[in-house]
């Protein structure tokens, strides 16, 4: 296992069926890069992020995350990576708090771990005493992401993680993730709002096609 | 992976399975019920003290397979509904412990419905049961509810990803569990002293679901994380 960078993806061609959702994709993240993936639907945006996540084989090419093989080591890869799509993961049934103190057991988090990660995103006595299934879609977002922080990923893969919020959800969220990036984690996050993803990133990168072209240099 | 780190998540989910359904009361106030029902409705349909007696023993294990699939349905509903057990699946979390706490709080479900179904064939069907006939049905309870647990953890988990998973669970477990409901249905027959079964009749029985359940479990643990990963 080396690891020089979080993500380096070479060449990398992902099939979906027989299409290719990458096409010789190339990109390499470096750590503590807050990295916005951009494009349009079906540009192989979530491709990326999934192949990162060690959820998706490799046609060819080559891909390291978090210095392990994506092709042969899925299992370390997952276990260091934290990847939230669409969906957040969460028990509706339980409290926020409940689903946090779960999480906390399966990863062996401590108690002040999950503590520090709840108010790390802003969840405060009400909301984690609050069912999930009862909270707004930003709240809900924000659980899921301090589930992320008691998982302890180093790397965020975060798919569209503005979808459904308002413009202050939208906010809140941007400011939990600088904060994670300066606590440490490596996040790359596919949007395809050119306007916010300006004000967010560290580093922007477009995807046209299955293919990475650089868009926007490192600030 | 340490032995310790299996038994922690394990333990961590059976205690949130169990936590869910003690919220949500969709068992105590839906399944239970539905348990209930279709044991009243065979002794409608039977309508013959000396038919139920003899009979009661598979009714009662057709009735657990029954509720153990909207069990089983509901177990698996609850993390698929955001996707909880993707998160578990992308997290690296060991699947042989949440296989094994599945099939814990799965067991402890159907062992509170078996003991309600025995107790409603006691009253309904007028069946008489004596302390060697207890202590035979409950360790039938027991271990017949690994058995289907074991099974039921492996295609819940399985059906879960696939479409018309609501159909595919009863086509793949009801053929599977066949011998886990011979098995105790003949064991409870003793214990019920069904047709003149003697108590002492059922105990093999009882060893054959032990090593169907220690099979079941074993194949289980082994198979839940390969035949449930994407």
């Amino acid at each position: 296992m080396k690891e020089t960078s979080v993500v380096d993806v070479r060449d990398a061609v992902v099939l979906l069926g027989s299409f290719p959702a990458l096409a010789e994709a190339t990109l390499t993240i470096g750590r503590g890069e807050l990295v916005v993936v951009q494009g349009a639907n079906g540009a192989g945006k979530t491709t990326l992020l999934r192949l990162c996540a060690g959820l998706l084989p490799l046609a060819r090419g080559t891909a390291h995350v978090m210095g392990h093989d994506v092709s042969s080591d899925r299992a370390a890869v997952r276990a260091s990576v934290g990847f939230l799509g669409h969906a957040n993961g969460l028990y509706l049934d339980l409290t926020a708090g409940e689903n946090l103190s779960f999480w906390g057991d399966v990863v062996g988090a401590s108690r002040p771990e999950v503590t520090s990660a709840a108010q790390r995103m802003g969840l405060n006595e009400r909301l984690l005493s609050t069912q999930v299934g009862r909270l707004s879609a930003g709240q809900k977002r924000r659980t899921a992401l301090a589930v992320l922080a008691v998982r302890r990923a180093t790397l965020w893969l975060l798919d569209e993680p503005h979808a459904g919020l308002d413009a202050a959800g939208r906010d809140e969220i941007d400011a939990l993730l600088r904060d994670a990036v300066g606590a440490g984690a490596t996040v790359v996050v596919a949007s395809h709002e050119l306007e916010r993803s300006a004000s967010l990133a560290t580093r922007r990168i477009e995807i046209v096609g299955g293919r990475i072209i650089e868009s926007g240099g490192r600030k | 992976m340490s032995a310790s780190r299996v038994v922690g998540v394990a333990r961590a989910v059976a205690s949130k399975d169990l936590r869910i359904e003690w919220r949500s009361r969709v068992m105590t106030n839906q399944v239970l019920p539905f348990a209930a029902i279709v044991m009243v409705l065979f002794a409608f349909a039977l309508d013959n003290d000396g038919i139920l007696q003899r009979v009661a023993p598979g009714l009662v294990w057709m009735a657990t397979l029954f509720t153990s699939l909207v069990v089983v349905q509901r177990s698996f509903a609850v993390e698929s509904a955001d996707s909880a057990i993707d998160a578990l699946r992308l997290a690296g979390v060991p699947s042989h412990g949440v296989y094994l706490g599945k099939v814990a709080a799965l067991v402890a479900q159907l062992v509170v419905f078996e003991a309600v179904l025995a107790m409603l064939a006691l009253i309904l069907y007028r069946v008489n049961v004596d302390l060697h006939g207890a202590v035979l049905l409950v360790t039938t309870c027991v271990l017949g509810s690994v058995g289907i647990a074991a099974l039921a953890a492996v295609y819940g988990g399985l059906s879960v990803a696939g479409r018309g998973r609501e159909t595919l669970l009863p086509l793949l477990l009801l053929p599977a569990v066949a011998p886990v409901l011979i098995g105790a249905t003949r064991a409870t027959e003793s214990a019920f002293g069904s047709d003149g079964a003697r108590t002492v009749e059922g105990w093999p029985w009882v060893g054959l679901l032990a090593v169907f359940g220690a099979i079941f479990l074993f194949g289980g643990t082994l198979g839940f994380g390969p035949l449930t990963d994407e």
